[in-house]
């Protein structure tokens, strides 16, 4: 069923949009919040396990002190308090991707809260995002559902567990709700999102890949009515696993529900799913306050209580807040705001900086980051950092800056760096890709290329230069172009004025 | 010495004999297994024997004859309760939802006593997931009390109390969660301890509520309990609730407390909401001639009052279900267990649902759904809340009660063992059989019960309850030890010396 949506603008004169946030951060430590099984991606199903990640009977959970110092500092760049005494809880279900029917979380004790965040929307607008807590748990294991039309479990034949990931280690960042955000709802939301991302990479703590269901968010809409105080009925919207997604489901989300409630609707309080591929939300289950966790101390752990020493420790080991961070690069790199914009939109910050840092000049490398590689990582699906190292592409950018290959080759010589995985050299060396820069060999092509186009020296002559386009051409293509067309022109004018 | 004489002798006995290669681990092993050929058909007390039981015995006689040093309780055969786990025998808690199950790891408990050279000789019976004070709750039929195989084992650990009394075991593995221990000991003639909450590792042991469970020794005296303490205690970075704390030898508190044979100096106190309404008079008379006794090696009594004990059966079967009915979760016929699909197409809500409905019994079901009711929204403070305020007091109550003395007594359980079939449809009736019982686990103190004699009006024995404080596990065992010795005294030997050697087989045992 097609959802009826309202004009965007339209929507936003009648209602006013609040969002909230629920970012998952998966931590990358080397083993499970609760067990000594790796913390791995990828490998064969239900091979990185152990009997706490299945529940077996018997078994029992042991907390992961470097989790617990990953959220400690996690919580501290989120400019949260610290708790000195924070505790688990069970939150009991019965779904099988949890091993225990229970998933060990923490609730009435998190680790951290109150905090801010400062988030740099692309054009400069500074938000400041409430950060009500961010608390530790574990992940659940995925599930597979085969043979039904809709990949849920309701209709499918059976249903694969892969309990891979049951027990990785997360953080979950809860924002108050956050107002006033109006037409850039969508943007905020994303921006906030990459601010995390920023900040977790910064910190070491996270992969923080969001195809990889490293990073992820729910977002949370809901609309008042202009001159309302009273908050009106949330949705929550999962799945969205890319930043440009956060933005257009919140958008997708505030047109949604404007046309429902200008109709006398009423918004159903539900989870949604993000559908990337037809970029709209569809209704999953019914989320009502009602829902009962049965949430209880968990007995099998002892309450956290860090020592303000080693809290104090952690402060003093935080990295540059993300927003302040951009700030200082935006300007040591000289770019312009919006030179600066395609860098924020290509999420590749990370990239430029490390590149920047192996030699490379700012501006080639926001080129080659943002234009390139970028389209190639497009055309094959992928991220550009997954593509790419900033080692091949400072070893890349130096061969031109040394002259030894033209732009045009490189681009080439790129595309054979990623799937050999060689060298920048290695490859000009095997394929005979350097610019030749044998003089005679260059003249006797313009010479050739002259017999064929007898009128152009005499039009040079009388002035008209831009006749010597087509002779450049043609010695590009007679060397495969592997000639520096300014060299061409060079040795070509010698000849008008000879 | 003939091969039969070998059961009925003591755990320290046996070891001894062992190490002074009088007698080997796998002829101590043989006869302990050919006891329980003879009588479990009337005890039931095991629900697996082990067939490498034998084998077990022989590395054990191989090492010794090696010069290899294991530990103080070489050689000895151990009854392990079926609610730990075991890598070579299957561990079911009793519960048809875990029939056949053999899990990946030993239970910390039961790796650390394989490597002091003791010798599992089987699994024994419990009431399932140890929710019962009878044994009546086992999928796999009740085991019978050797003192009169009409009447019950006490519960949960019926089956390892029922082991140690009928000579088939001289020690055993219980657990005790509100009494399983104690309450078994006690109507069996019987001795177990319960250690400080934290003192034994859980891991492997198949939990029932985690914040009250805690694995102890069942044996037939105190040297014995404490000897088998000292083997498999101590912090286990598996369990994070594990004390990681420097005991001392329980043994030698033990066998200091049996020499000194005095208890002067010692403050005892007699918790007075122990011993009034509700206890049989012959376990009141024993009571008693023990407080009497005790005054005259010495000890002071003083009368303590512990006001919030009136409450800490309720708030018990508060907590307890609430944990279970979260612990049990998992027990879903999704990895492990039971599988029940009540159609081809059944949904995985529907096969969760028929496996639990086939695979619990109505002991379990009864919990589960309290302990779900107890912590739904809109009841939990009411409910589970209280019930922890009430544990709260309870723990003052007894550091009240410390500071005034340095041990408490009570009677073990109100009543002595009755019969098979009299309270198994009247809940109330069994849980109020764990009064004396549940407040120490309430608190996490150590707490155990030794046999004083046998009740005037059933010739069936009575068991003392001894607790101390938190930590002071070494104190409970020199104490009992002093007591035992006292009783042993008077009574011109031990409560189980009188204990039949042969039962008659009744029908329905298994």
């Amino acid at each position: 069923m097609k959802d009826k949506l309202m004009d965007f603008d339209k929507a936003l004169e009648l209602f006013e949009p609040v969002i909230g946030l629920e970012v998952h951060v998966e931590l990358n430590t080397k083993t499970k919040m609760f067990s000594a099984a790796p913390n791995i991606f990828g490998a064969e199903p239900n091979t990185a396990i152990s009997e706490v990640c299945i529940g077996l009977p018997g078994s029992l959970p042991v907390v992961n002190g470097k989790a617990v110092e990953y959220s400690i500092s996690l919580g501290l760049a989120l400019g949260c308090k610290i708790a000195e005494h924070s505790s688990f809880a069970r939150k009991n279900y019965f779904y099988p991707d949890l091993g225990k029917n229970y998933q060990i979380s923490q609730y009435d004790e998190p680790i951290a809260y109150d905090g801010e965040v400062e988030v740099e929307l692309a054009d400069g607008e500074i938000w400041n995002i409430p950060i009500e807590r961010a608390h530790m748990e574990e992940d659940a294991g995925k599930l597979t559902h085969v043979g039904g039309a809709t990949g849920r479990i309701q209709g499918a034949e059976y249903s694969l567990v892969d309990y891979n990931r049951a027990g990785v280690p997360l953080v979950e960042i809860v924002t108050r709700p956050i107002f006033g955000t109006e037409g850039k709802a969508g943007e905020v939301a994303s921006a906030y999102v990459q601010t995390i991302r920023d900040m977790v990479l910064a910190l070491g703590i996270s992969d923080a890949r969001m195809e990889r269901g490293n990073l992820r968010c729910d977002a949370n809409v809901s609309l008042r009515p202009r001159g309302s105080e009273k908050l009106g009925t949330r949705t929550e919207t999962k799945n969205v696993n890319s930043f440009r997604s956060i933005e257009r489901a919140v958008r997708y989300e505030i047109q949604r529900q404007a046309a429902i409630l200008a109709s006398g609707g009423n918004i159903i309080q539900e989870t949604r799913h993000w559908h990337e591929d037809t970029s709209t939300t569809s209704a999953g289950r019914p989320k009502s306050d009602a829902e009962d966790y049965r949430y209880f101390p968990e007995p099998d752990l002892l309450p956290i209580q860090p020592s303000a020493e080693l809290v104090e420790k952690l402060r003093a080991e935080l990295p540059e807040a993300p927003a302040k961070h951009r700030r200082r690069l935006k300007e040591s790199w000289g770019f312009t705001d919006l030179e600066f914009r395609d860098v924020v939109n290509a999420g590749v910050i990370p990239q430029i900086e490390a590149t920047v840092a192996l030699g490379t000049s700012p501006a080639q490398a926001r080129k080659w980051w943002t234009s390139e590689i970028l389209r190639l990582a497009n055309e094959r699906g992928v991220e550009a950092e997954e593509l790419v190292t900033p080692a091949q592409v400072t070893d890349l950018d130096a061969q031109v800056a040394s002259g030894a290959i033209t732009d045009k080759i490189a681009r080439t010589v790129l595309v054979k760096m990623i799937d050999s995985g060689k060298s920048a050299a290695e490859i000009i060396e095997s394929e005979g890709l350097a610019v030749v820069s044998d003089d005679s060999a260059l003249e006797a092509a313009i010479d050739q290329a002259l017999a064929e186009n007898p009128d152009v020296l005499e039009k040079l002559r009388e002035g008209k230069l831009q006749a010597a386009g087509a002779i450049i051409g043609s010695v590009m293509k007679a060397m495969a172009g592997k000639a520096d067309a300014a060299k061409v022109r060079e040795l070509l004018m010698a000849k008008v004025s000879e | 010495m003939s091969a039969s004489e070998l059961v009925f002798k003591s755990a320290s006995e046996l070891a001894t004999l062992i190490r002074d290669k009088q007698v080997s681990s796998a002829e101590v092993t043989r006869a302990h297994l050919d006891r329980m050929a003879e009588v479990e058909g009337a005890i039931h007390a095991f629900l697996h024997v082990n067939e490498g039981a034998v084998d077990a015995a022989k590395a054990v006689d191989a090492k010794i004859a090696s010069g290899e040093k294991i530990s103080e309780l070489a050689g000895v055969p151990v009854a392990i309760k079926d609610i730990l786990c075991t890598v070579d025998m299957p561990s079911t808690a009793a519960s048809r939802i875990l029939e056949g199950w053999i899990p990946p790891y030993d239970a910390t408990v039961v790796a650390r006593s394989r490597e002091a050279g003791l010798v599992p000789l089987g699994k024994t019976n419990l009431d399932e997931f140890a929710m019962g004070s009878s044994t009546e709750f086992s999928a796999y039929g009740p085991s019978r009390n050797p003192w009169d195989t009409d009447r019950i084992p006490g519960g949960s650990g019926g089956g390892s109390a029922a082991a140690v009394a009928a000579f088939e075991a001289p020690i055993a593995f219980g657990s005790d969660t509100g009494g399983s221990i104690r309450q078994p000991a006690a109507v069996t003639g019987s001795v177990g301890f319960k250690p400080t909450y934290g003192g034994a590792s859980r891991f492997g042991a198949i939990a029932l509520a985690s914040s009250l469970d805690q694995v102890g020794p069942v044996s037939r005296n105190v040297l014995d309990a404490a000897l088998f303490h000292d083997v498999f205690t101590g912090y286990d970075a598996k369990d994070s609730t594990s004390l990681n704390y420097n005991w001392p030898s329980m043994a030698e508190a033990a066998r200091l407390g049996a020499k000194e044979g005095s208890l002067k100096g010692l403050r005892i106190g007699v918790v007075k909401e122990l011993n009034g309404e509700g206890f049989q008079p012959g376990v009141k008379a024993l009571f008693n001639e023990l407080v009497e006794l005790a005054t005259a090696a010495g000890a002071e009594i003083v009368e303590v009052s512990a006001p919030h004990f009136d409450y800490a059966t309720a708030a018990y079967y508060l907590i307890l279900p609430a944990e279970a009915s979260s612990n049990l979760a998992k027990y879903d016929a999704v990895r492990f267990g039971l599988r029940v699909a009540p159609n081809e197409a059944a949904t995985i809500e529907e096969v969760m649902s028929a496996t639990r409905e086939a695979g619990f019994g109505p002991e379990v079901k009864r919990r589960i759904i309290l302990g779900t009711y107890a912590l739904s929204a809109g009841y939990y403070d009411a409910y589970y809340g209280s019930a922890q305020q009430v544990r709260t007091l309870i723990q003052r109550d007894f550091e009240n009660a410390f500071a005034k003395a340095d041990v408490l007594i009570s009677p073990a359980a109100p009543t002595t063992a009755f019969k098979i079939g009299e309270r198994v449809n009247d809940p109330m009736a069994m849980y109020l059989n764990d009064i004396t019982t549940i407040p120490a686990n309430m608190a996490g103190i150590p707490a155990g019960s030794i046999p004083m004699g046998l009740a005037d009006e059933d010739g069936l024995p009575v068991g003392v309850q001894i607790m101390a404080g938190i930590k002071k596990d070494d104190l409970m065992y020199k104490v009992a030890a002093t007591l035992e010795a006292l009783l042993a005294e008077k009574h011109g030997g031990s409560v189980l010396d009188k204990a039949p050697r042969s039962y008659a087989l009744k029908g329905g045992a298994k």
